[in-house]
């Protein structure tokens, strides 16, 4: 663990991701003691307020500027990190349990479940991820819930193929060829003996895959089909300002940094957790 | 190599199958069209002769037979909101979305490739860094605000370019622009790593040492090699591009494929949304075989285990 740590904090990109992570889910679980203008209701007498920089702690300014309805820009993003990581968080575990379970079923048992199972892979990979986010969000319906079973749907085959890799060649290994002499049963040794050992290989793409479920979520809300109004979202809030793009650029171009530095920071520290336990994971 | 052929073959068609009893399983979700297109004061009466003519009122296994039966040959239905038949309604918007992903594709692996093959051969040197840094900065951005912020510096500030619409070639570079920035990030980072690993192995220091010249070395021994994931991408990329520039078919009113799904979903037009749906799914999976047969010409080792 330490020296997880000092290399860590001796890698540029892994530090930079994380520092910056650190700072995100600060902020979205200490919004409401910020001292934020309401994210929600909006000061219509500032409607369309451009970015002040001067008198930044005094009540009433708008660092970021605010928005047509005079909602203040920082605040909605603070507000909006919420939504985002809650989402990526629950969709990132479904995903990765669901993926993770198949890919060990599949890789240990081999033969007809293995095969069936990487056939529903290709099928799955047949449709473009955004189109199945579409199709099944439309069917089911937009809520928070029906968002993370989307988005994980589109998530499980990463871990499932990178998974089932791994465990072809631990199926071999002589710990597992013991437990099976010793008369361990099939779910003994695939919770016992392989599950501990995919639990990097999973993290690692656990941490990649949460960068691209935000750049989904985002795109999904864009379209309308993600979190309800008026709650602050950050694809929404693009979808809001873009109507306002010739009079106000603040509008439109903050959350879309937010959405960038976020994304960014998770691929660093994705990429460096992928460096440093194993490079072979890349896909 | 035959066998490898008809493997691959097979396992397409099962795809194609697989997306379209999906899809039509899942539109079957959407909604009633019937309570959609009629007037709201239709009467229960009007109602099931709508569902009896579009055979909804069939049994769902009885309507998905005859759904493959059609498919097969091409026939997905009318379309509910357009009156002509769903396929030609796909078909007609196939040319706009395929002239932005080739174009996209083609700038982007070339800018991708070239960046990545510079970063490779200026290890710890500026350029690397460089075009790394740009490279996670491309990867880490929606493709749907860059080409929001495009349109604002390009269209709205400076005004050279239109903002959206579709015709001319100026109308073509900023969403074009806009997905490659997308495909060159994953590009050069994919094409960059697998050159490191390609120039230590074997092969390069013994051609290095019978003394062929570096570039050719280059070309011929790591390149070659390190370009096999890269065609993999290629094929990933390329149904992205088919189906999921949705958004960015949205961004820049761009009459595609992508956008008419997405229009198709909101007004419950299921047979345009099967039609579209199997139409992608059909050119991403042809696509993907070939880009596995191409693996047998770049790689000798995979031939040679399909037999």
């Amino acid at each position: 663990m330490k020296a997880f740590l000092r290399a860590l904090v001796q890698s540029r990109g892994g530090l930079f991701g994380i520092l910056i992570l650190m700072l995100l889910v600060a902020g979205a679980l200490l919004a409401p003691t910020l001292g934020l203008p309401d994210p929600v209701r909006g000061d219509l007498r500032a409607r369309m307020a451009p970015p002040t920089w001067t008198g930044l702690f005094a009540p009433g300014a708008h660092p970021l500027g605010t928005d047509q309805l005079g909602r203040d820009i920082l605040s909605r993003i603070v507000y909006g990190s919420r939504i985002t990581l809650t989402i990526g968080a629950y969709a990132v575990v479904l995903g990765g349990i669901v993926g993770v379970m198949l890919g060990i079923v599949a890789g240990y048992c081999g033969g007809i479940t293995d095969r069936l199972l990487m056939r529903l892979v290709d099928i799955q990979l047949a449709i473009p991820l955004m189109l199945l986010a579409l199709l099944v969000v439309a069917a089911l319906g937009p809520s928070l819930t029906n968002l993370v079973i989307v988005l994980a749907l589109t998530s499980w085959i990463r871990y499932a193929r990178i998974i089932r890799g791994q465990v072809l060649a631990l199926r071999e290994r002589e710990f597992v060829q013991s437990a099976r002499t010793i008369g361990a049963s099939t779910a003994q040794i695939m919770l016992r003996h392989i599950l501990p050992n995919v639990m990097t290989p999973a993290l690692v793409v656990a941490t990649l895959e949460l960068a691209r479920i935000i750049i989904m979520d985002a795109a999904l809300s864009f379209l309308g089909l993600g979190v309800q109004p008026p709650a602050a979202s950050w694809g929404r809030m693009l979808a809001e300002g873009r109507v306002y793009i010739s009079t106000a650029w603040w509008v439109v171009t903050f959350p879309g940094l937010a959405i960038m530095l976020t994304v960014l920071s998770v691929n660093l520290l994705g990429d460096w957790l992928r460096d440093y336990f194993d490079p072979r994971l890349r896909t | 190599m035959i066998r490898y052929v008809i493997g691959k073959l097979g396992e397409a068609i099962v795809a194609v199958w697989g997306v379209v009893t999906i899809v039509f399983f899942v539109t079957r979700l959407l909604g009633d069209p019937a309570a959609l297109l009629l007037p709201v004061g239709a009467s229960a009466e009007q109602l099931d002769a709508f569902r009896a003519a579009l055979g909804l009122d069939q049994p769902l296994w009885q309507q998905y037979l005859s759904f493959l039966a059609q498919a097969v040959q091409g026939d997905f239905g009318q379309s509910f909101v357009f009156n002509r038949p769903a396929i030609t309604v796909v078909l007609e918007r196939m040319p706009a979305t395929i002239t932005l992903a080739v174009t996209a594709m083609v700038f982007g692996v070339l800018i991708g490739g070239g960046a990545g093959a510079i970063a490779a051969t200026q290890r710890g040197k500026f350029a690397e860094f460089a075009v790394m840094t740009l490279a996670l900065l491309g990867q880490a951005t929606p493709v749907f605000w860059l080409g929001i912020m495009l349109i604002l510096f390009f269209a709205v500030d400076l005004g050279w370019l239109p903002t959206g619409g579709y015709g001319s070639l100026a109308h073509l570079v900023l969403p074009a622009f806009t997905l490659a920035v997308f495909v060159s990030a994953s590009i050069a980072r994919l094409l960059r790593s697998s050159l490191l690993d390609s120039m230590k192995e074997d092969y390069v220091r013994t051609a290095q040492a019978k003394g062929l010249p570096p570039g050719q070395v280059f070309v011929w021994h790591a390149l070659r090699n390190a370009l096999i994931p890269v065609v993999t991408m290629v094929g990933i990329l390329s149904g992205e591009l088919l189906g999921g520039s949705v958004v960015t078919e949205t961004v820049f009113a761009w009459p595609g494929v992508g956008r008419l799904i997405v229009q198709a979903i909101e007004s419950k037009d299921f047979p345009v949304v099967q039609a579209g749906v199997a139409v992608i799914a059909t050119v991403y999976v042809s696509i993907n075989f070939l880009v596995d047969l191409l693996y047998g010409v770049l790689d000798p080792r995979i031939r040679r285990k399909g037999q």
